[in-house]
């Protein structure tokens, strides 16, 4: 449990404060949009739709905002990723439709796609219906963006859904673990209203144990399982138990649970991992205010899974990396940690896959008051193994790459659970397929409706 | 500095003494039109700084770029100001004996995909100013630039006296010419004015007569585009004693209409009216109108380009086709005088590129090359090639020929690790998290397009479209028959020398 209340909560203005959690990519103004828009070529069969996992008609929808017709850019949107808002504040676009974008190697710029997305889904919110109804009920595990876009698809085609979420507000890492300044809580919260406008139900604070899950999986023609992933693993680390010792989700979420005032954070900051949620926690601690950051990952710079613009973001904001070194001790002072005991990293071999030794008499301390662990989450096998472990191969759920059936008849699944994409995108892409996959999966094809 | 053209400029051109109108007679056109000189110097001789001065139909400028009768030549301020920013001359705005009356609005703008002003219209009639004033501040700027071209521009009603008034009052200014309006499409000519006269051959004729009665400077004649065939207006111009010929005016034309209000653009109290037509949009209309004149024989005048120059290439072009000098509105209003600035530099250099060292070493180059479809050679032949190291992989192409053209393009998604392979250097692509991505690509493939040669029928499209500089070229292959323009064909068709040509096997 997130045990940081020897921390005082952060010391900067309200103003600051907002300022420095306001939207990391402000939304284009109108005349920035048309002009943004000009920049598109319109290209046919265009490498940023097939870039983007959701496969939104891109030209389409800028096409769209350049002749001043959002409604419809936001209807092109929506049509593919019922997520658009969240995916144009919170996608990786630099590895992703803008990263294939031809105007990259044109003008050695892509069009900003993802804030032209965010012009239009600003401006014109979903505005689609139910289907007609077709007597089938369908159980979703999970309100995250994966297990949210199967209902709100599966409402479209006229199924009823339930939805249920351990947690007591819904919304998965979209309400609680992606950074304030991408996508804040309100917003988050404001897609999962438009989905339940169109009849979805959601039951919160209900957690589907492996019993559960079976009765849902009798009681309902179909299940679709987006439960993301577990807890992020902790360091097996003398001294780990020392207060102000805390893990990166629990650190993100206590910024989307009250105001920002109230967020604690260390004066000295240290934080460890590679990844994204390294720089997400890392860029937050400097956000409230803490006078030194320091990231320590046990490869180089060329080794880290964050991406690159993530990476400049946390060095434009001040934050300090410790490359090729690893914690072998937290030392604390009655209890609360006070610095790290650090030593250096040796790489044999090339790339994420080289082996690293401890070179020997190279430790050092890097002092602290705070240190967050970012060591990626890891999968939620209790449950699923439970229920029926033939679904599981190495710890991920098997399932058909075209309908995201899992070998269970009836059970679907997508999202951070299937441990692949792991964006926002990737999550509503599983949901939307899985919806196609179940609703073929009870109906033949087509569905027959009333 | 070496002056390389000293000896050229002595004996091509005499200094522009004021006297020297004031003692000559009445003109003559034989004798007065000394149009651009080609210079006589020896071909391939390095070309340091070209000289731009013009002349056309004897008004002399330091360059050929005048402002175009319009709201930037409405007053002595404005004409100062332009010839300190380097303007060769200023056709003044339109005058009359009496100042009109104007409304507001006044202009609308047609933007592309977010250029702004791409065209441009306008329902304003001639001066709001009154005659005295006008002539007054036209003296005044004659006075302090005598080396610069002052023309004004002309419009009162059909009446010979009117005319003969309006000519010898302005004449008195000390101006460089005069040019006729019979040009302006909207309000005048509802009062039988501007292209009320324009429109018609035998008026104009008859009123270019009446100015020639009593004019002492050249006359301009200014047409309008918003007729069937330019040329029989110009040579009604040409019977009348016109000593050059000044087009186009503006086109007739609606801007648009306002979706929410259903009132026209621009509108006057919700009502509107038909405005003329100016701006890039209407260059390719000008430069066919100006090399109609320039190359009819029975005009044989010389003649000021106008209509959408909005660079100095669209001057080189106007001029290759025949003008000696161009005119220039919209872009002015759109940018400011300090536009002229690019212009003289963008043509000093291109001069300078081709060794032309006047402007009369190029004019009309180009206006010969023009003529019947007739004489157009059935055999030629060109075809696309795409340069696979240009191509960005828009597909922008394929879908124009695909849908709009000859189905010529062949599109072949190519697996990425494979086009990686043989990726061309040119293609962006960025290291981010692990992973590689390549503009261009996207799942998992790259489409790689390439022309179909044996059924491309070379229209040009795919290269119009493409973004790339240079990217699709249109290359020269061998005809499929001998040279032969469709009017040899005809002719040989009838002594059944040659076969019909069958069509194309492919639509
Ligand atoms: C720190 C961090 C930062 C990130 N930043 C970005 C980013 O900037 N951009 C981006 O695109 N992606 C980002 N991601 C990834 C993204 O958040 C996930 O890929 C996405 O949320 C996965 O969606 P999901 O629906 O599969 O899972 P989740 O969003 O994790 O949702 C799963 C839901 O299931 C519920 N649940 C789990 N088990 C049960 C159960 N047994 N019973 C009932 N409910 C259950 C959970 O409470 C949760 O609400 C980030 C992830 C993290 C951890
Ligand atoms: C607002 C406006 C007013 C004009 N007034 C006159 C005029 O009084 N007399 C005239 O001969 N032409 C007038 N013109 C036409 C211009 O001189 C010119 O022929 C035409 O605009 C085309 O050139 P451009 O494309 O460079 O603007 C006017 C044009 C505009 C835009
Ligand atoms: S790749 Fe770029 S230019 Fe082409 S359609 Fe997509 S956004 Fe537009
Ligand atoms: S030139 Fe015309 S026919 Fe030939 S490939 Fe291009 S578009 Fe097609
Ligand atoms: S239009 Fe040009 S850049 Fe685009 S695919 Fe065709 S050849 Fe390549």
């Amino acid at each position: 449990m997130l045990d940081n209340t020897h921390l005082s909560r952060t010391r900067l203005s309200a103003g600051q404060l907002a300022a420095n959690f306001s939207d990391l990519h402000p939304a284009l103004s109108t005349d920035e949009a048309r002009t943004e828009a000009s920049r598109c070529l319109y290209c046919y069969d265009a490498p940023c739709t097939r870039a983007c996992p959701t496969h939104i008609d891109v030209p389409r929808f800028i096409r769209q905002i350049l002749h001043s017709d959002l409604p419809g850019a936001a209807d092109t949107i929506f049509e593919e990723n019922i997520f658009g808002g969240s995916c144009a504040r919170a996608c990786p676009t630099e590895v992703l439709c803008e990263g294939a974008c031809v105007d990259q190697t044109l003008l050695r710029a892509p069009v900003q796609i993802g804030r032209l997305q965010r012009s239009a889904t600003d401006a014109s919110p979903p505005r689609n219906e139910a289907g007609p109804d077709t007597g089938k009920r369908i159980a979703v595990i999970g309100s995250g963006p994966a297990g949210l876009s199967c209902a709100y698809s599966l409402r479209r085609l006229g199924h009823a859904v339930v939805v249920f979420e351990a947690n007591s507000v819904p919304g998965g890492l979209n309400t609680f673990g992606i950074s304030a300044y991408k996508i804040s809580t309100a917003f988050s919260l404001s897609e999962v209203a438009s989905i339940k406008s169109i009849g979805v139900e959601i039951r919160t604070g209900e957690t589907v144990d492996a019993g559960r899950l079976r009765d849902l999986h009798k009681s309902f023609d179909a299940v679709f399982l987006g439960v993301g992933l577990g807890a992020t693993s902790s360091l097996e680390v003398p001294g780990a138990d020392a207060k102000g010792i805390v893990e990166a989700l629990e650190f993100i979420a206590e910024s989307h649970s009250g105001p920002l005032s109230d967020c604690r954070v260390g004066r000295h900051v240290l934080v460890i991992g590679g990844g994204n949620t390294a720089i997400d926690v890392a860029t937050q601690a400097v956000r409230l205010g803490a006078e030194s950051v320091t990231i320590a990952y046990r490869r180089s710079a060329l080794e880290m899974s964050a991406f690159a613009y993530e990476y400049a973001l946390a060095r434009d904001d001040g934050v300090r990396f410790e490359w090729m070194t690893r914690p072998v001790e937290f030392l604390g002072e009655s209890g609360v940690i006070s610095a790290t005991k650090m030593v250096k990293l040796n790489m044999v071999g090339t790339g994420r896959s080289a082996v690293l030794e401890d070179i020997p008499g190279t430790t050092f301390e890097i002092q602290s008051d705070m240190v967050i662990q970012a060591l990626g989450q890891n999968p939620t096998t209790g449950l699923l193994n439970e229920f029926d472990p033939q679904i599981l191969e190495d710890g991920r759920v098997r399932v058909d790459p075209e309908t995201r059936a899992t070998p269970v008849p009836g059970l679907f699944a997508g999202g951070d659970c299937l441990s692949r994409g792991a964006e926002i995108v990737d999550a509503v892409q599983d949901g939307k397929l899985a919806a196609a996959g179940i609703d073929r999966f009870l109906c033949g094809k087509p569905c027959i409706r009333p | 500095m070496i002056d390389f053209f000293a000896a050229s400029r002595a004996s091509d051109r005499e200094p522009n003494h004021v006297s020297d109108r004031e003692s000559s007679q009445k003109p003559n056109r034989a004798s007065d039109h000394e149009p651009n000189r080609a210079s006589k110097r020896e071909p391939n001789r390095p070309v340091i700084k070209p000289d731009l001065s013009s002349n056309v139909a004897g008004i002399k400028s330091p360059n050929p770029f005048w402002l175009a009768s319009g709201p930037p030549t409405n007053s002595a301020y404005q004409a100062r100001r332009a010839f300190e920013a380097g303007w060769g001359g200023v056709v003044w705005k339109t005058i009359g004996h009496e100042p009109i009356v104007n409304v507001s609005s006044r202009y609308g703008g047609i933007d592309y995909d977010g250029r702004k002003l791409m065209g441009f219209n306008n329902i304003e009639l001639i001066t709001d100013r009154t005659l005295e004033t006008n002539l007054a501040e036209i003296a005044e700027v004659k006075r302090a630039f005598p080396d610069h071209a002052v023309v004004v521009s002309l419009m009162v009603e059909t009446n010979r006296e009117a005319w003969h008034d309006i000519v010898k009052q302005t004449e008195d200014t000390g101006c460089d010419g005069l040019e006729l309006n019979f040009g302006c499409p909207h309000g005048m000519s509802e009062r039988g004015m501007g292209s009320a006269v324009g429109q018609v051959p035998e008026y104009t004729e008859m009123v270019t007569a009446w100015v020639k009665e009593v004019a002492r400077t050249p006359v301009l004649v200014k047409l309008t585009p918003n007729i069937a065939d330019i040329r029989f207006v110009g040579r009604a111009a040409a019977n009348g004693g016109a000593d050059g010929i000044s087009l186009i005016n503006t086109i007739n034309s609606i801007t648009g209409v306002n979706l929410d209000t259903f009132h026209p653009v621009p509108e006057v109290a919700g009502r509107g009216a038909h405005g003329g037509y100016c701006g890039p949009a209407v260059k390719p209309i000008a430069l066919n109108m100006v090399q109609q004149i320039a190359i009819d024989p029975e005009i044989n005048l010389p003649v000021s380009g106008i209509g959408g120059v909005q660079a100095w290439q669209d001057a080189v072009e106007f001029i290759l086709l025949g003008a000696g000098n161009v005119q220039i509105c919209t872009a002015v209003m759109h940018y400011g005088f300090r536009i002229v600035d690019q212009f003289i530099s963008g043509l000093e250099n291109w001069m300078s590129d081709k060794k032309f060292a006047v402007i009369g070493d190029f004019q009309g180059k180009s206006t010969g090359l023009i003529g019947d479809w007739a004489d157009l050679d059935l055999s030629y032949k060109v075809v696309a090639e795409i340069a696979q190291d240009k191509c960005i992989h828009c597909g922008l192409c394929y879908i124009a020929c695909e849908d709009g053209a000859h189905q010529s393009i062949d599109i072949t998604p190519v697996d990425e690790a494979e086009f990686r392979a043989v990726l061309h250097g040119h293609i962006s692509s960025l290291e981010s998290g692990g992973k590689t991505i390549l503009a261009g690509a996207g799942d998992g493939f790259v489409n790689r397009f390439e022309i179909n040669q044996e059924t491309c029928v070379g229209c040009n499209l795919c290269s119009l479209v493409c973004p790339v500089d240079h990217c699709i070229s249109m290359i020269e292959k061998p005809g499929p028959f001998e040279p032969m323009t469709w009017r040899e064909y005809q002719e040989k068709l009838a002594l059944g020398e040659v076969d019909r040509i069958l069509p194309p096997d492919h639509v």
